[in-house]
């Protein structure tokens, strides 16, 4: 370690997982000086994954859900200011100004304000809704304690997860996706298809071609969702489910090299001023790998990033690159899809069937030129495992199949879908 | 210190794996398995992420007379 360069105040921007991690982290690491953490939510940091899950369903309340540790802020030695948001930062003067005016002062800041969910043009009321705090669950889930029909606008893993707690809560539901395909953006063609049969077998109507031009509020407080060719859907609540936004705009000013996220290096220092880091949601980082800059919107990469970051800063003469296979889990209707690596839309898709002692297990691949892009697995997680380690080791198609065929009696392709 | 874990809470997300695959490991029904639990002084950056990457909290580090 060089002392001299280790700074003395760490402000970390967000008190999501991104940003509580990165704090913990460094106390992990032995770091002695202030953290201080600002957060626009002024309630204890809790975490988001259950929000569409098991909170929407009732077996978790905000109190389950926590990411400090069981002693609280002091206990993880970091010092809150919450509720009030930041609205502006000064590289210069190294400082990060609140919304009431109040400047903190840092020596080195860590941008974790992760991404704001987009919405459609919605009606006043509550009728329409989307999901990324605590409080949006818990007012969905009141929602849904007066019944159906809830109609999900979008197909992607949150949409298709408050679908699957509507129909474990028993009510009806439909997704809508704007694109012929539903799923098939992020998992192309085939495994698409798979999934919609699983939504279709637990009673989720799922539809293609179906972009919705309007909501209309009734007065009794459900409402009409109207499609552009002109069909029309009951709705008792309508949850929207169609992507983030990076939340930058308080940065707009600010000299950092703005994208669609904070543009990092592959070290996840900002581009534009020295001593800022971003990390999670909100951060666009180089992948040496690729050569270019991504921005992966999942839980478990704002983790290790926090985990670097963190290291980066106490110790600048060993930085570390973030190299780690882009991975999430979505849980739907009780099947566990876990997703490894990155989806390229020239892939060619292959299902292997594995037999375990835990019964058959099936794992989509996706390959090119014999090279492996990525894998979905369904309900298999010690298979994940062995694709991540995979991916990161930059092993080919042939190589991950023997992974596979290793963990298994049998492991046999299957057609396709 | 030393790795426990409540395999009851486990949801195979096989983040510890990931990070820290000399204490952990992953049975067939995608449960947390424990190699080995005490974690010693040069083990304790790696096992510490590996525990803080649990998304659920299913495993933690307490210390050896806990
Ligand atoms: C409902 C839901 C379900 C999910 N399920 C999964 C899943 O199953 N698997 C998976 O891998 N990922 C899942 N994710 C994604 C995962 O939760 C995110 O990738 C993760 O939360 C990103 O963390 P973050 O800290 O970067 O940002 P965020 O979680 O977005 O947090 C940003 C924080 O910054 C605060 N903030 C924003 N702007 C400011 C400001 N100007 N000043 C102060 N504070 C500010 C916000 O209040 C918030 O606390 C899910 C996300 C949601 C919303
Ligand atoms: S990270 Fe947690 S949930 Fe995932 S396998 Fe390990 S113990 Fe289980």
């Amino acid at each position: 370690m060089t002392p001299d360069r280790i700074p003395g105040r760490v402000v970390i921007v967000g008190t999501s997982v991104g940003g509580i991690r990165t704090g913990q982290a460094l106390r992990a690491a032995g770091y002695t000086g202030e953290v201080v953490l600002v957060g626009a939510e002024d309630v204890a940091p809790y975490d988001k994954p259950p929000l569409s899950k098991q909170v929407l369903v009732g077996d978790q309340a905000a109190g389950d859900i926590p990411l400090l540790g069981p002693d609280g802020w002091s206990g993880d030695g970091l010092t809150p200011m919450l509720g009030r948001a930041a609205v502006r930062l000064d590289p210069i003067g190294k400082q990060v100004i609140l919304s009431d005016g109040e400047p903190v002062d840092y020596d080195a800041v860590v941008l974790a304000t992760g991404a704001h969910p987009r919405n459609i043009p919605a009606p006043e009321g509550y009728l329409v809704r989307t999901v990324r705090e605590l409080r949006d669950s818990e007012a969905i889930r009141a929602q849904f304690s007066s019944g159906g029909p809830v109609v999900v606008v979008g197909s992607g893993f949150i949409g298709a997860e408050v679908a699957s707690s509507a129909r474990q809560l028993g009510l009806e539901a439909t997704i809508l996706e704007a694109l012929p395909e539903p799923f098939a953006r992020v998992l192309g063609s085939e495994v698409a298809a798979r999934i919609s049969r699983l939504h279709a077998d637990a009673g989720v109507s799922v539809l293609g071609s179906a972009a919705v031009a309007r909501v209309e509020p009734l007065a009794d407080g459900t409402g009409v969702v109207h499609l552009a060719d002109g069909r029309r859907l009951p709705a008792a609540t309508v949850v929207v489910g169609i992507g983030v936004v990076p939340a930058t705009a308080w940065l707009a000013d600010s000299g950092l090299d703005l994208d669609r996220g904070v543009l990092t290096d592959e070290y996840c220092r900002a581009s534009g001023a020295p001593d800022v880091y971003a990390v999670g949601d909100v951060a666009r980082w180089f992948d040496v790998r690729s050569g270019e800059h991504r921005l992966v919107e999942h839980w478990t990469n704002a983790v290790e990033q926090a985990n670097l970051v963190a290291h980066n800063l106490l110790h600048p003469d060993e930085l570390r690159p973030h190299a780690k296979a882009p991975y999430f889990w979505s849980d739907q209707h009780g099947l566990k899809i876990q997703m490894v690596g990155r989806i390229h839309p020239d892939d060619r898709v292959s299902f292997l069937r594995c037999a375990t002692t835990a019964g058959d297990k099936d794992v989509a691949l996706y390959s090119r030129d014999g090279g492996f892009s990525a894998a979905v697995v369904l309900g298999w997680p010690r298979a994940v495992v062995a694709c991540r380690q995979a991916w990161e080791r930059g092993e080919d198609l042939a190589q991950v199949t023997g992974r596979l065929a290793a963990l298994s009696t049998t492991a046999i392709p299957v057609p396709v879908g | 210190m030393q790795i426990k874990a409540d395999v009851g809470k486990c949801q195979g997300y096989g983040n510890c794996v990931d990070l820290d695959p000399e204490h952990f490991d992953l049975d067939d029904d995608g449960l947390v398995v424990l190699l080995r639990t005490s974690v010693d002084e040069a083990e304790l950056e790696k096992s510490g992420a590996a525990v803080r990457s649990c998304p659920v909290q299913a495993v933690w580090l307490a210390d050896d007379d806990a």
